[in-house]
C-alpha cells in the first residue's frame, strides 16, 4: 500500500518543474489573477527585461482596489487611479490577457470573481499579488499572494521559486451555534494560534464544521489564513466544491467535467495523510466574535470583555497596550455596546451574495441608527446583479443603508471610501490594522456581515444573536 | 544577472514592536501610483505624523542608517511589494528582526534586501547598543551568517534558498525561472487541466 498522502504534496508535485539550485522548488502555477495595484510595476519590468508573458491564456485580469462605489463612470475623478486603470487597460490590450473591466459585467474584487466565474479549480496552483490569495484554498487550491517582482515572474515564466512550507492540519470540530458564522470561526482560529502562528506553514481546515460549510462560507476561511500568518489555506474538494463549480463559465463541461471531478477527488488528501501539525478546535466553543485591537488576533467572543493586563502574556503586553491606547479602550471593558460610527459590509472575506442575505435578515428588522454611516458594497458585478434579483438592496435601503457598487471600497480605502478622523468601524473585512480604512486615527472592529449589520442598527456593538 | 550580496555594512536603525503591518509601513493611499519611484519618503507617513518627530525614521541619530532592526512578525499583513520598496528607496539595505512575515521576507529577497533573525536575546542587546550608541557599525554577513556590532558578533537566522540565492546573486528569479526553457511548458502538459482534462 502507498503511503496516504495530503493534497498539498500531490499538488505541490504535480505542478513542481524542477528543484532550483537554492533548493526552493520552481512551480508551475495554473492560474494567475492580476489587478491594478501590485501589476503595473511587473509589466514594466518585463518591458525592461524584454520579455512577453508567457501563458496570457492563463491569467485574469481585473479592477477592484481603486474603483469608486458611487459610480464606475470613466474617466475617474481621481488622476492616479485613473492612470492606474488606463495602464492596466494597455498592459491587458498588448499581452492579450481578459480583462473583466466594469463593461464586461464580471468585475469585482479578484478573489470573488476567480470563485464565481469557475476560474479557480481544486488542485490548481494560483496566484496574485495580492495576500488574499488564500481565498481560493476553499476549492482545494494551492493558492499563494505574491509581490510585484514575483508577479513578474509568473507572467515571465508562469512559474514561481517557492520553498515548501510545513503542513498544519487545523480540525473544527463538533458545529457552530446558531448565529455563529464562518467569519467567527476564522477569526476564532488567529485568537487562538495567533497572527505569527501559521508563519512557515500552509493551512489544512477540515473536520465536521468545515465540512458542513457551504462553499461561500469556506471561501470566508480560507481568505484569512494571511491573518493568522499562513499564506496558504485549503479544504479537501468535495461534492461542495464540485457543486459549486458546475456550470460557471470557465468550468469543464460535458465529458471533461467528469474526467475532470475524477482527478480532483484523487488529488484530495487520503484519510491518515500525514501533516507536520495537527490542531483541534471546538465548534461548539466559537462565540460571534469581535476585533478590540490592532490586528486580527487581538478579538473577543461579543459577551466577552477586553482582557485585563494580567491575562496578556509577558511578550504581547506591549502590543496590548498600543492597541489600548489607539483604540481607546480600557482593559476589561465589555466590547458590547461600543458606539460605532460607519458600517461597512463587503470585501473579499464577506462580499459574497450568502453574506449579504445574511445582513440583509438582520437589516430587515430596523432601521440604521441615527448617525451612523453605511456602506453595502457587493463583492463584484454579478453579486451585485443577483442581490439586485432578489431585492435585497431594496431590503437594505428601506433600513437606511447605502447600496453600492462593487470594489474592494473601506477594506483598505484606496478609493474615495474612507473612515474620517478618529471614527469606529463595525467592519466586515479582514484587516483592523491602524489607519486600513483611510483614516490615521481610524478605528475598525471586525466582525461577521450579520454582526455589522447588526451593529449599523443598534449603533453599536450587539450579539446578533439578541437580533435575529 | 542580480547583483552579489554578501555583506550589508553601515549605521542602524531600531523600530521596537511587533506585527508592525505593511499598512503601516506604506499606507494605502500611496500604492495610487504605477511606478515605485518616490515611495521613500512615504515610509511609515503616518506612524511617523503621529509620533510628532518622535518616530525612529525621524530621530536625526539614527539618519543615514542602512540596517533597520525590528521586532516579531515584521511586514506582515499585504503583499505589497511597495513595502520594502519604500523602506528601500528611505535607504534601508538589511532588516534584522526576531521574525518576518513569510511575503514581506519573499519580497525583500525579490529585491536582493537581506532579513535576518537573531535570537530574542540577542536582539535585544543589539537594540539596547545601537540605541545608546547609534554611530557605531553594524555588518551583516551573509557568508559567515553573523552580525557584528560593538558587543562582538552574533549568530544570523537566514533561509539556506534566500542566503544562496543573495550570494550567487541570483535573487531576481526571473532568469533563473527561464532557464528551464522547454522543461516548463512539459510539466505543463502533464497537468490534467493545462490540458483540458482531455477535451479539445
Ligand atoms: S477586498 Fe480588501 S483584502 Fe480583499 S482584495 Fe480588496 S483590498 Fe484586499
Amino acid at each position: 500500500m502507498p503511503s496516504p498522502r495530503s493534497l498539498f504534496d500531490k499538488v505541490w508535485e504535480t505542478h513542481s518543474v524542477r528543484e532550483l539550485p537554492d533548493g526552493q522548488t520552481q512551480l508551475f502555477i495554473g492560474l494567475h489573477l492580476v489587478h491594478e495595484v501590485t501589476s503595473p510595476q511587473a509589466f514594466a519590468m518585463l518591458e525592461e527585461m524584454k520579455l512577453g508573458v508567457r501563458y496570457p491564456q492563463r491569467t485574469f485580469a481585473t479592477i477592484d482596489h481603486i474603483i469608486p462605489t458611487d459610480s464606475q463612470l470613466r474617466p475617474l475623478a481621481d488622476d492616479l487611479a485613473e492612470e492606474m486603470m488606463v495602464a492596466l487597460e494597455r498592459n491587458c490590450r498588448e499581452h492579450d490577457i481578459t480583462l473583466f473591466d466594469s463593461a464586461s459585467g464580471r468585475q469585482g474584487v479578484v478573489h470573488v470573481i476567480g470563485p464565481e466565474l469557475g476560474l479557480t479549480q481544486p488542485a490548481m496552483t494560483v496566484a496574485c499579488g495580492d495576500s488574499h490569495t488564500s481565498t481560493h484554498g476553499a476549492f482545494g487550491a494551492i493558492a499563494f499572494g505574491i509581490g510585484t517582482s514575483q508577479v513578474r515572474d509568473v507572467l515571465a515564466t508562469q512559474c514561481l521559486a517557492m520553498e515548501k512550507p510545513k503542513l498544519r492540519r487545523i480540525e473544527v470540530s463538533g458545529k457552530l451555534e446558531g448565529g455563529v458564522y464562518a467569519k467567527d470561526v476564522i477569526l476564532h482560529i488567529i485568537r487562538q494560534l495567533g497572527v505569527k502562528g501559521g508563519v512557515g506553514f500552509a493551512y489544512e481546515y477540515a473536520g465536521p464544521v468545515i465540512e458542513a460549510m457551504t462553499m461561500e462560507e469556506r471561501l470566508t476561511v480560507c481568505n484569512m489564513s494571511i491573518e493568522g500568518g499562513a499564506r496558504v489555506g485549503y479544504i479537501n474538494p468535495d461534492e461542495v466544491a464540485f457543486d459549486y463549480l458546475r456550470g460557471r463559465e470557465y468550468a469543464p463541461t460535458g465529458e471533461a467535467w467528469d474526467t475532470a471531478v475524477d482527478w480532483w477527488r484523487s488529488m484530495a488528501s487520503e484519510p491518515g495523510a500525514p501533516c507536520d501539525d495537527l490542531v483541534t478546535i471546538a465548534g461548539e466553543n466559537i462565540p460571534p466574535t469581535v476585533t478590540w485591537g490592532i490586528h486580527p488576533g487581538q478579538s473577543a467572543g461579543v459577551n466577552e470583555p477586553i482582557p485585563n493586563l494580567s491575562d496578556v502574556p509577558d511578550a504581547d503586553r506591549p502590543a496590548f497596550a498600543e492597541a489600548l491606547e489607539f483604540m481607546g479602550f480600557r482593559p476589561g471593558q465589555p466590547i458590547a455596546g461600543t458606539k460605532i460610527d460607519v458600517a461597512f459590509i463587503g470585501s473579499c472575506t464577506n462580499g459574497r451574495i450568502s453574506d449579504l442575505r445574511e445582513a440583509a435578515r438582520v437589516a430587515k428588522t430596523g432601521k440604521v441608527a441615527d448617525g451612523v454611516r453605511t456602506l453595502v458594497v457587493p463583492g463584484s458585478q454579478s453579486v451585485a446583479r443577483e442581490a439586485e434579483a432578489e431585492g435585497l438592496d431594496q431590503v437594505f435601503r428601506a433600513a437606511g443603508f447605502d447600496w453600492r457598487e462593487p470594489g474592494c471600497s473601506m477594506c483598505l480605502a484606496m478609493n474615495p471610501d474612507k473612515l474620517q478622523g478618529r471614527e469606529v468601524s463595525a467592519s466586515s473585512s479582514n484587516r483592523n490594522f491602524k489607519g486600513r480604512q483611510g483614516s490615521p486615527t481610524g478605528r475598525t472592529l471586525l466582525m461577521s456581515p450579520a454582526m455589522v449589520a447588526a451593529a449599523a442598527l443598534r449603533g453599536e456593538v450587539t450579539d446578533v444573536r439578541e437580533v435575529l | 544577472m542580480a547583483s552579489i550580496v554578501e555583506r550589508v555594512e553601515g549605521r542602524a536603525c531600531v523600530l521596537r514592536g511587533s506585527d508592525i503591518d505593511t499598512d503601516r509601513i506604506i499606507p494605502a493611499r500611496f500604492l495610487r501610483c504605477v511606478t515605485f519611484d518616490g515611495l521613500g519618503e512615504h515610509a511609515f507617513e503616518d506612524d511617523r505624523e503621529q509620533a510628532k518627530g518622535d518616530h525612529p525614521l525621524d530621530d536625526e541619530r539614527f539618519a543615514g542608517a542602512s540596517i533597520l532592526v525590528v521586532g516579531e512578525n515584521f511586514g506582515c499583513g499585504s503583499s505589497r511589494e511597495h513595502a520594502p520598496q519604500s523602506l528601500q528607496r528611505f535607504g534601508f539595505q538589511a532588516f534584522v528582526g526576531a521574525s518576518f512575515a513569510e511575503i514581506f521576507a519573499g519580497n525583500c529577497t525579490a529585491l536582493g534586501l537581506p532579513c535576518i533573525t537573531l535570537e530574542p536575546n540577542d536582539l535585544e542587546a543589539l537594540m539596547d547598543s545601537v540605541t545608546l550608541d547609534p554611530s557605531q557599525q553594524v555588518v551583516v554577513d551573509l557568508v559567515a551568517r553573523n552580525l557584528t556590532y560593538k558587543g562582538g558578533s552574533l549568530p544570523a537566522g537566514v533561509r539556506d534558498g534566500t542566503r544562496k540565492a543573495l550570494l550567487e546573486g541570483t535573487w531576481n528569479a526571473t532568469r533563473v525561472l527561464l532557464e528551464a526553457g522547454d522543461s516548463i511548458d512539459t510539466r505543463a502538459a502533464t497537468i490534467p487541466y493545462v490540458a483540458g482534462f482531455g477535451a479539445a
